[in-house]
């Protein structure tokens, strides 16, 4: 066989692999939470993703029927229990001072949180995320020696209450000023091919998402979803666990939790996401 | 007596010889300009049993997690990222088949599917899926006999 018929076959071939790759999904769903709370699960992608997507989708789009109805009511969202033991934790003393988070913050002063961290500290010149933020109120507000770990299932519960309250906000964080040199290396990781299978995540996000891998249906790996309960596990997970999980299935080398990279690349795939609402906690298989 | 011990000891020394030289290692793996690498890794003839079950094992080719085979429908979970395999053994010859195999960039530039013949050039290479770093020197994905058994599977694939 010559090339230019190789070719020609290997377009065919591609382009009928694309077309019906949208198929499985219940693509045109839309998410009303508790059929009060609107959800933008799909919307134009914002102006830095310029010629790589034009629109981008939540995760929960990609998901099956029945996983989609558990997130529309908060009755069938396991996530809502762990949100429920986070906000007890909101209210509980802890620490040498013997104050809660409650004293301090009314929790509807942080709504707009999760739309937008990570996000530029001034103080401490550097991007943190909700969790880190977390972190400096114990060890700098609380007088707290061992902060919660970043995966913790306490800071599991509390991030999964801090994402419930900003519900149907619109993903926004800045990626400009002070955050852009973090933004950038979180990109430039983004599209890294890791691991002698040589991914990245765009190949499998932004190249591939609606195909299948196997048995997973992919997603544009959004995080406005996060936490997330997972139905695999039974329980919440956090957005650099994920990550960490993708890249070790790259057969890489993976970067740790609360790292200087998956920091930046929290920021970047946040940014990815702005226009999307925050939907934590979500539920996915 | 002496003549014959020589000619003895040189067909061993010959023989010995290719064997050792058969299996190509990745490093030494000659790819044409159109990415096909006409060579059999091994002088060993590919057995298609044995190739299907690296297709369709995970640990092993898990070609299936990619490409949709209608022959393999057997096996659950076929992926769409790569075209489907049917009629490829029509399309492509044994050189072709080999070379996207070994190392599909060659072929493909820029190509997501991974190169199953390839030893270096890895960005932060793992030790298989644990997330550590790999320690020592790489195995290629696959070994050499593993591919020229996927190559003979492939080949009976001739039906669209
Ligand atoms: C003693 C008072 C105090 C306590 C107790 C406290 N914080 Fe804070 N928190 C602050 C102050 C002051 C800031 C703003 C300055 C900064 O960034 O640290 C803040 C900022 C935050 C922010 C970021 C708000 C924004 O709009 O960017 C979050 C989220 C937060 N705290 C969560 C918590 C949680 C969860 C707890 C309990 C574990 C807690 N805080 C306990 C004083 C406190
Ligand atoms: C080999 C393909 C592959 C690669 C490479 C990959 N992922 Fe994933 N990822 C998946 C699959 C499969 C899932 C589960 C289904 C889905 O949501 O796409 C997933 C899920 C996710 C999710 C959860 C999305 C949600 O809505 O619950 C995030 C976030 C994510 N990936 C981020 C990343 C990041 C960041 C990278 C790069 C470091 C990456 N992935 C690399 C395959 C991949
Ligand atoms: C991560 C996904 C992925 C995996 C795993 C994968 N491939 Fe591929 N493969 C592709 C893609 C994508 C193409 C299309 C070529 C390109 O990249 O342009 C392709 C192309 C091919 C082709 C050429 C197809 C044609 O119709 O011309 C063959 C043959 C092939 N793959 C065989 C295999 C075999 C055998 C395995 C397992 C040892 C495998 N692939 C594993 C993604 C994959």
């Amino acid at each position: 066989m010559n090339t230019k018929s190789k070719i020609a076959t290997i377009a065919v071939a591609l382009g009928m692999a694309a077309s019906s790759s949208i198929s499985h999904a219940d693509e045109d769903a839309d998410l009303v939470v508790n059929g009060e709370i609107e959800m933008v699960v799909r919307t134009a992608a914002p102006a830095h993703l310029e010629g790589a997507v034009s629109t981008i989708y939540s995760g929960w789009v990609f998901r099956s029927d029945e996983t989609q109805a558990m997130q529309a009511d908060d009755f069938d969202n396991p996530g809502m229990l762990f949100v429920e033991k986070g906000e007890q934790l909101f209210n509980t003393a802890m620490g040498a001072d013997g104050q809660s988070c409650a004293s301090c913050h009314q929790s509807s002063d942080l709504t707009n949180v999760r739309a937008t961290y990570p996000q530029w500290d001034a103080e401490h010149s550097e991007v943190q995320t909700v969790e880190m933020q977390v972190r400096e109120c114990q060890t700098e507000q609380m007088g707290m020696e061992e902060p919660w770990g970043i995966n913790s299932g306490d800071m599991l519960d509390i991030t999964a209450f801090i994402a419930s309250i900003g519900r149907g906000q619109i993903v926004d964080v800045a990626i400009d000023g002070p955050a852009h040199e973090t933004w950038e290396l979180g990109r430039e990781i983004y599209y890294t091919r890791f691991g002698q299978l040589e991914l990245s995540c765009a190949n499998c996000h932004e190249e591939n998402y609606g195909n299948r891998i196997r048995a997973d249906h992919l997603s544009q790996g959004q995080i406005n979803g996060f936490p997330t309960y997972r139905l695999k596990n039974a329980r919440l997970n956090g957005v650099q666990n994920r990550f960490r999980g993708c890249v070790r299935d790259t057969r890489a080398e993976t970067y740790g939790i609360g790292s200087d990279e998956f920091v930046a690349l929290e920021l970047y795939v946040a940014s990815r996401g702005n226009g999307l609402t925050v939907e934590g906690p979500s539920v996915r298989n | 007596m002496f003549t014959r011990h020589i000619i003895l000891a040189a067909l061993l020394g010959v023989s010995a010889g290719t064997t050792q030289a058969e299996v190509v290692s990745p490093s030494a793996v000659v790819v044409n300009e159109y990415g096909e690498i006409v060579q059999s890794l091994t002088g060993i003839a590919g057995d298609p049993a044995r190739g299907q079950e690296v297709m369709t094992t995970r640990g092993l080719g898990n070609c299936i997690a990619c490409h949709e085979v209608t022959a393999l429908q057997d096996y659950p979970f076929h992926g769409e990222v790569g075209p489907s395999l049917d009629g490829v053994g029509a399309r492509w010859d044994e050189a072709g088949l080999r070379g996207i195999i070994a190392n599909a960039k060659a072929m493909f530039p820029g190509s997501i599917m991974p190169s199953f013949y390839k030893v270096d050039g890895y960005t932060r290479p793992g030790d298989a899926y644990t997330g550590k770093a790999a320690e020592g020197a790489l195995e290629p994905l696959l070994a050499a006999q593993d591919i020229e058994d996927v190559v003979a599977y492939l080949l009976t694939l001739t039906e669209y």
